[in-house]
């Protein structure tokens, strides 16, 4: 479904992504795990164009993402940001049903995203809090009902678990997994939380030095020798 | 070689900076599809119905103040009865929009600046593009559109209140005839006086918009990152407005 070859991005003479191959099936749900500064995030950004690579191709079903494309793939997609990233000015259900509300009618969205709020555990009375008066649980489960609210074929979860303590952390590694086996969606999971990996992912990437150091099933990463260091609950930093 | 070398750098830097702002002028003016109604309708409001008590109360002290002035200062050569004239055109062709609009750059440039710019620390710019959002136009054209829209409306307002605290303090403290003030108000008051005004406002309510949407989207991160965007903003704006009323005065009245 997603295809990344060969992509190389450098700021300065500083190279963060030297020649990443990765690609992701159908329902398919991938963590990628690696240090802070190994270029995670800016891989996420070249799959979201908000960073042009140097090098290298992303594919989309087999078409390569450009400004052409990428419209096509981004309404297909859906992303929970590491602070969740609520709008400040709209409230909640404005949040969840901001790119239903580009379509439809106002009283229709509102009702989906309510919906897509119990589907994460928020009742009703948090649709018209504004962002400011949720706790981070609240917001990351509030991020999670906007990244789930158009029916997405591809979701990006960024450091879903950043943040949060041990129980909330547990309660929202759940909930996507729950999310993505019911919708049959593609997940690309950026993480450091090893505990997130071992619930939501169905296959694990390490980057390392700029590269895919490791690609394998969730099932074999404890005897896999490059993965030996970070094996603890969390990645170290 | 040096002093040559750093005066072609900053040539070129210079004419780097005048094109990319007006490409972003140009960006954020003119793609107007799809345009976000209710994201203008928000702006409209935040930007003109809210800076009406700031302009207003800016006018009314700057009308009553300059009423004091003239008065004074005609009496020195027997000209005290300009008074109502003077007043009503300082505050129309220069005061009301000069003076309304660096209230607004005071009020709007720091507060688009901060928004946008917390917005961008927090990658909310960043959800408005996995949500198929072009932030330019969900942020900047709403906000370009509603200041140059409503900015000319509050210099008009503004005007109007400026010459009102003249005519108060005119009748009150000064002994002008109140008939007589408002009708020597609008014997010398041209149109082109109240158009030149208004189009200076809507010149301004662009300028401001522009230094906010601007350095709010290109603010760094942290708190020190958007203070310095607001900053960076509302100077800008302020710079701007009084540069662009010196050219605009020499346009409309040399």
């Amino acid at each position: 479904m997603i295809q990344i070859a060969g992509l190389h991005k450098s700021f300065g003479a500083k190279p963060v992504l030297a020649g990443v191959d990765l690609a992701v099936g159908q329902g398919e749900s991938l963590c990628v795990i690696g240090q802070s500064g190994t270029g995670k995030s800016v891989l996420l950004k070249c799959i979201l164009g908000l960073t042009a690579p140097d090098a290298g191709q992303i594919l989309w079903q087999g078409k390569p993402l450009d400004a052409a494309t990428r419209p096509a793939f981004l309404a297909r997609f859906g992303m929970l940001f590491q602070g969740a990233a609520l709008f400040d000015s709209l409230t909640v259900w404005q949040n969840v049903a901001f790119r239903l509300r580009q379509r439809m009618p106002d009283r229709q969205a509102r009702a989906i995203a309510i919906e897509k709020l119990a589907r994460v555990g928020l009742g009703p009375e948090t649709a018209d809090l504004m962002p400011a008066e949720l706790s981070g649980g609240m917001a990351k489960r509030a991020g999670l009902a906007r990244a789930i609210a158009d029916d997405p074929a591809v979701i990006f979860f960024d450091e879903p678990t950043t943040g949060l303590d041990p129980i909330r952390a547990r309660r929202i590694n759940g909930l996507i997994r729950g999310i993505v086996t019911e919708t049959g969606a593609t997940a690309i999971t950026i993480t450091h939380d090893m505990a997130s990996v071992r619930t939501i992912g169905d296959r694990v990437a390490l980057l390392q030095d700029g590269r895919i150091a490791w690609d394998g099933p969730v099932s074999r990463m404890d005897h896999a020798a490059p993965l030996a260091g970070f094996l603890g609950n969390t990645l170290p930093l | 070689m040096k002093p040559v070398r750093l005066t072609g750098r900053a040539a070129l830097s210079l004419t780097r900076g005048i094109g990319a702002v007006t490409l972003f002028v140009a960006r954020g003016l003119f793609r107007l599809r799809p345009f976000y109604a209710r994201a203008f309708g928000a702006q409209l409001v935040q930007i003109g119905w809210l800076s009406l008590p700031v302009v207003g109360l800016t006018a009314l002290f700057t009308g009553a103040a300059l009423a004091l002035q003239i008065h004074s200062g005609g009496a020195r050569f027997q000209a005290s009865d300009v008074v109502p004239a003077i007043v009503a055109i300082g505050m129309v062709r220069e005061l009301g929009p000069v003076l309304g609009g660096l209230m607004v750059a005071a009020r709007v440039a720091s507060s688009i600046a901060a928004e946008i710019g917390t917005m961008k620390v927090t990658e909310q710019i960043d959800a408005l593009v996995t949500l198929s959002t072009d932030p330019m136009r969900w942020l900047v054209t709403p906000r370009l559109w509603a200041a140059m829209l409503t900015v000319p409306l509050l210099v008009g307002v503004g005007d109007i209140i400026g010459i009102a605290g003249g005519w108060l303090v005119g009748t009150q403290s000064l002994g002008f005839n109140s008939v007589a003030y408002l009708a020597n108000s609008a014997a010398y008051l041209e149109r082109w006086d109240v158009v030149s005004g208004l189009l200076k406002g809507a010149v301004f309510g662009l300028i401001v918009a522009v230094c906010g949407c601007w350095f709010g989207l290109r603010s760094d991160r942290g708190a020190a990152g958007v203070g310095r965007a607001t900053k960076s903003a509302v100077v800008a704006a302020a710079v701007g407005i009084l540069a662009a009323n010196f050219v605009l005065t020499g346009l409309f009245f040399e």
